[in-house]
């Protein structure tokens, strides 16, 4: 009985394994093993980041592309793509880094409530149907759509405000929060020297008065940061200002100009401590 | 038996506060906010600037495509601005804004009361002054009236259907309609079939407006069928009606005309009416006023660009915790996030809630009981389709036909876990439908 | 300006209906047939009853507090319904710590583990029941004869049921129908009586709390089936009339197969899975080693049901 059941069982796994092996033979793919090499220096966060779906579509990409010039993970930066090269025996082009920065700064207290939301807690269903709870249709909603696409925890929704705010150190420019944003608040800039940053934290294209009365730090789209800037890096379109941050040479002198607060500057020491600083310098 | 549609559907507890109520003159209105787009298509252009005088039912207005409509004033005044003004859901959209002086009339617009039957007009010249007049559909869909009437080549229309099924709960704009104008809308169903060159024409009307189904069958008509159907939301829909009159279902993302059907709301019946006959332009429209929110429920003719606050007003005011307000019925209708924003041409009812009946209760996982299932009148499975959109499987979602959504609420409704499932399945068609195009 | 208004996409109203409702409407449902156990079994089977529900909410109540660290789902009624089918399924002499058993392997392993209730594949109750059928046998299956008051735990006046009597064969003196109709005869809590379950689906129905379709299906599949076989050869096998009233069919069909979590959504996945159910549990009946067959029958069945839900789509509107 033992050896009957012994010979059995063992008999099926033979065939088995045989069986298995000839397949596995018959259908192997060939693959180019540089893929997975490649592969294995990507940072595997799947985030979508550089276009390509995940990571080994993106090896893939490389592996196939003549150069990788038009070729960035946005994720691992200049460090995993040197390293890309270097399996590929490809040149790769200097990158600059870049962050994610919400462009509203309508916080509860700027922005008076005008209505409540109560449905599904989604930007992209409040923003088809309602401008949003407050009189400004430009503003972040704070619903967190953004939130949910980071693979990296690097946006969140700070309740106190009611904004979408970007951690800096985690974020990587994938540029998933970018087009999740159905407001189109979010924007990947350039970051300076040291991180820091001047933009225009608003995207309302009302005019002055309305777009004021809804937000007390709106761009109203008086002119005034234009005429300010001697490097020509903002333009004025639809009542709102943008910066350039390619010309931009963080000389702030926008940000005092603007009547409204609207202009952001990120990483900068605090006007007094600055002029303090430079004196320690001298 | 009565008729109805065959899949799914509810009966919610109907609330027809106003039913029978009659029809009031609203005031008129200081100053008026008309909207460039209150048809589904192209915003019309507006051909007039500041400053400028209009008189009520001068175009302002002008149709801009193929699927758009002619826009005219409706007051007479002085135009005071040309811009983007918020509408309902909050966003800014172009719009005139005529600070009103006076009530003086266009006038090739016949004012008079009287009934007129008869037109030596053919169904070219009507389709043309529907499309003069700027008709949309007035049951709340909006869309253009004289597109719908012209099918497509190939497609032939066998059967007019009026809609006056009023399904959704609350609203009684049309019951108070047909009690007042049977006639006025009878003729108007005949110039609708003579546009489209058909000679028969259904009334479908839900058996809970007994007098309204007296009322149309006293007039003596030649074609003209008054059909009472079981009263079941959301019969009003096209495809529901279509189904329930004809035994006729509508494949997925054919137009009606594919099994021979044109479908026109009651009310704007009674607008082709007026435009042929009396040549009056879209410029006033019933609104039934009503809730639990509101003083005295009530029906008012409006114009168009009044604002909503000013109804209110008119019918006495809030009373209790002021909740939501909204536009249209309470399944399909939008919520207000202001009330100072103008009535529109498909502006059907303006729902008072008070706030005890206004906030939606904290949602459960989904049980699975199918009664969304059951209840659909798509017959599709909607917790499967928030589920695929929740998860963003696209492809999950428009294999189960979301596209077919009619975006009823019927789901919404019966779910024993509160869950939003239109407020996802919404979400899904409208990105599912960005994937189809983008294919094409 | 007055206060804000509030705003939500449609629609705007809601028909009233909620989970509590639904699981209390099944709980009154199966009031009738309490009382009946009541009344034949007497002490024992509110034991038994009591027992279990207790069981299943408190390990509810912990599992979700101190496990899962969530909101708690206690008053949705879904573990009381849960210990409520549970105990119907058992012998009103079971020991205390078996039902203990048998409650905390059903919220415990077929219920939260899947995340609560709306998640689980399988019907908890009946999981529980079968774990219990499985590891206890002997205790599972002697039954106290019904009516003897108080009931004794005897085991020479424990009676087997019925359809235990039908797997040692036919010959067996089988209860008159009037018995089976009004449960005079020996069984779990809530199998005896036929009349009162037969109420409860028909509350349930009144209610809209489940459809008719997968009760029938598979009362009628085991109708077809058995009163085929009847008629191939009457010797063998008993009158389906038999087989419909016997044993926990209708509890099954009525109470556990209806289980909205585990049964398909749309009306011919229902139908499906009710003829699904009816087939096995007919097989299992008469061919089977074991007397009864519904357990098993429901729960193989809630294993296919994503593949029902998935290859029996509701009918579509426009579909030919």
């Amino acid at each position: 009985m033992i050896i009957i059941s012994v010979v059995v069982l063992g008999g099926i796994g033979l065939i088995s394994s045989v069986l298995l092996y000839i397949i596995s033979k018959k259908f192997e793919i060939q693959e180019d093993p540089r893929i997975g090499l490649t592969l294995e220096a990507l940072p595997s966060a799947n985030c979508g980041g550089c276009g390509y779906p995940g990571c080994a579509g993106f090896a893939a990409a490389c592996v196939k592309a003549e150069s990788l010039d038009e070729l960035l993970c946005p994720v691992g930066g200049k460090a995993v793509m040197d390293k890309v090269a270097e399996i590929l025996g490809k040149k790769v082009t200097e990158v600059e880094a870049r962050v994610a920065v919400v462009r509203c700064q309508g916080d509860c207290e700027a922005r008076a409530k005008t209505n409540v939301y109560d449905g599904l807690k989604a930007c992209a269903a409040v923003s088809k149907l309602y401008a949003g709870e407050t009189a400004c249709a430009y503003g972040c909603l704070a619903y967190g759509d953004c939130v949910r696409v980071c693979s990296f925890g690097a946006i969140y929704i700070n309740e106190s405000t009611g904004l979408a705010e970007v951690d800096e150190d985690k974020c990587t420019s994938c540029g998933a929060c970018v087009k999740a944003c159905p407001k189109n608040l979010i924007e990947l800039r350039k970051k300076g020297p040291k991180s820091r940053m001047i933009y225009v934290g608003c995207m309302s294209k009302d005019k002055g008065g309305d777009a004021k009365k809804a937000c007390a730090r709106a761009c109203i789209g008086c002119s005034k940061c234009e005429k300010a800037c001697e490097f020509g890096a903002i333009s004025l379109v639809a009542n709102l200002a943008y910066i350039d941050f390619q010309k931009c040479c963080l000389c702030r002198k926008c940000v005092s100009a603007c009547p409204t607060n609207a202009i952001m500057e990120l990483n900068f020491l605090p006007e007094r401590e600055a002029t303090e600083a430079k004196a320690m310098a001298e | 038996m009565l008729k109805t549609f065959r899949i799914g559907g509810i009966h919610p507890c109907e609330n027809k506060f106003s039913a029978g109520g009659q029809i009031r003159q609203a005031m008129l209105p200081e100053r008026a906010v008309i909207f460039l787009a209150q048809h589904l298509g192209v915003p019309a252009e507006a051909v007039v600037k500041k400053g400028d005088m209009v008189k009520v039912g001068t175009l302002i207005g002008k149709s801009a495509g193929f699927i758009s409509a002619n826009i005219h004033s409706s007051v007479s005044g002085k135009v005071a601005r040309v811009e983007a003004m918020p509408d309902m859901s909050g966003y800014r959209r172009p719009a005139i804004v005529v600070d009103v002086e006076g009530d003086e009339w266009e006038p090739t617009v016949d004012c008079s009361e009287e009934l007129t039957v008869h037109t030596d007009l053919d169904a070219k010249d009507i389709i043309k002054r529907i499309a003069d007049a700027g008709i949309v559909g007035m049951g709340g869909a909006t869309f253009p009236t004289h597109v719908k009437l012209s099918p497509p080549p190939g497609l032939k229309a066998e059967i007019i259907i009026i809609n006056a099924a009023e399904c959704e709960p609350y609203l009684t704009s049309d019951h108070s309609l047909i009690l007042e104008k049977s006639k006025e809308v009878i003729v108007g169903t005949a110039l609708l079939m003579k546009a489209v060159g058909v000679t028969k024409a259904v009334v479908g009307i839900e058996n809970n407006k007994k007098d309204a189904i007296e009322a149309l069958r006293k007039v003596k008509t030649e074609g003209i069928e008054i059909l009472p159907l079981k009263a079941r939301y959301p019969q009003g829909g096209e495809k529901q009606l279509i189904d329930a009159v004809m035994r006729r279902q509508i494949q997925s993302g054919a137009l009606p005309v594919s099994v021979g059907a044109i479908v026109q709301n009651v009310g704007t019946a009674f607008a082709v009416y007026e435009a042929v006959m009396k040549n009056k332009p879209l410029i006033e429209r019933i609104v039934t006023v009503t809730g639990r929110g509101v003083v005295q429920p009530s029906i008012f003719r409006a114009r168009i660009g009044t604002s909503v606050q000013s109804l209110i007003e008119d019918a006495g005011g809030f009373v209790g915790n002021q909740g939501k307000v909204i536009a249209g019925g309470p399944m399909m209708g939008k919520a207000l996030s202001s009330t100072e924003v103008p009535v529109v041409k498909g502006t059907s009812g303006i729902l008072l809630l008070p706030q005890e009946e206004s906030y939606r209760r904290k949602s459960n996982n989904c049980i699975r009981c199918a009664k969304c299932v059951q209840a659909c009148p798509m017959g599709l499975n909607p917790t499967l389709l928030m589920m695929a959109t929740e998860f963003g499987n696209w492809q999950l979602a428009e294999d189960n036909y979301i596209i077919d959504c009619i975006d009823c609420g019927s789901c919404s409704y019966t779910c024993p876990s509160f869950r939003p499932l239109l407020d996802s399945i919404r979400l899904g068609k409208d990105k599912v439908g960005t994937l189809i195009r983008a294919r094409k | 300006m007055k206060k804000e208004l509030i705003v939500s996409p449609s629609p705007h109203i809601h028909g009233g209906d909620s989970v509590e409702k639904n699981m209390y409407g099944v709980l009154v449902a199966l009031g009738p047939a309490f009382l009946l156990s009541l009344y034949y079994f007497g002490l024992g089977a509110l034991t038994v009853t009591l027992v279990s529900v207790s069981a299943c909410v408190l390990f509810e109540f912990l599992i979700r507090k101190y496990l899962m660290k969530q909101p708690l789902s206690i008053s949705d009624g879904s573990a009381i319904l849960t210990g409520v089918l549970l105990a119907f399924n058992l012998p009103s002499n079971l020991q205390v710590w078996i039902i203990i058993v048998g409650a905390l392997f059903a919220v415990g392993v077929a219920k939260m583990p899947f995340g609560g209730l709306g998640n689980n594949i399988f019907n908890p109750a009946l999981a529980g029941r079968v774990f219990l059928l499985i590891s206890f046998p002997a205790q599972m299956t002697i039954w106290p004869v019904p009516g003897s008051f108080p009931p004794t735990y005897v085991d020479g006046e424990t009676g087997a049921t019925l359809l235990s009597l039908l797997n040692d064969g036919a010959g067996a003196k089988l209860p008159a129908y009037k018995d089976m109709l009004l449960g005079k005869m020996g069984g779990s809590l809530g199998e005896v009586s036929a009349i009162a379950l037969v109420i409860g689906f028909a509350f349930m129905l009144f209610r809209k709390i489940i459809t008719w379709h997968i009760p029938v299906s598979i009362l009628v599949t085991v109708f077809v089936f058995t009163g085929i076989m009847y008629i191939v050869n009457p010797e063998t096998y008993v009158n389906p009339v038999i087989h419909l009233l016997s044993g926990g069919l209708l509890l099954g069909a009525i109470f556990m197969a209806t289980d909205y979590v585990t049964s398909p959504m749309s009306i011919s996945g229902m139908i499906v899975f009710g003829v699904g159910i009816g087939l096995l549990t007919s097989v299992i009946r008469l061919f089977g080693a074991y007397p009864e067959g519904v357990s098993f029958a429901i729960l193989i069945m809630n294993a296919v049901t994503p593949l029902i839900n998935t290859y029996f789509k509701p009918k579509h509107f426009g579909s030919k």
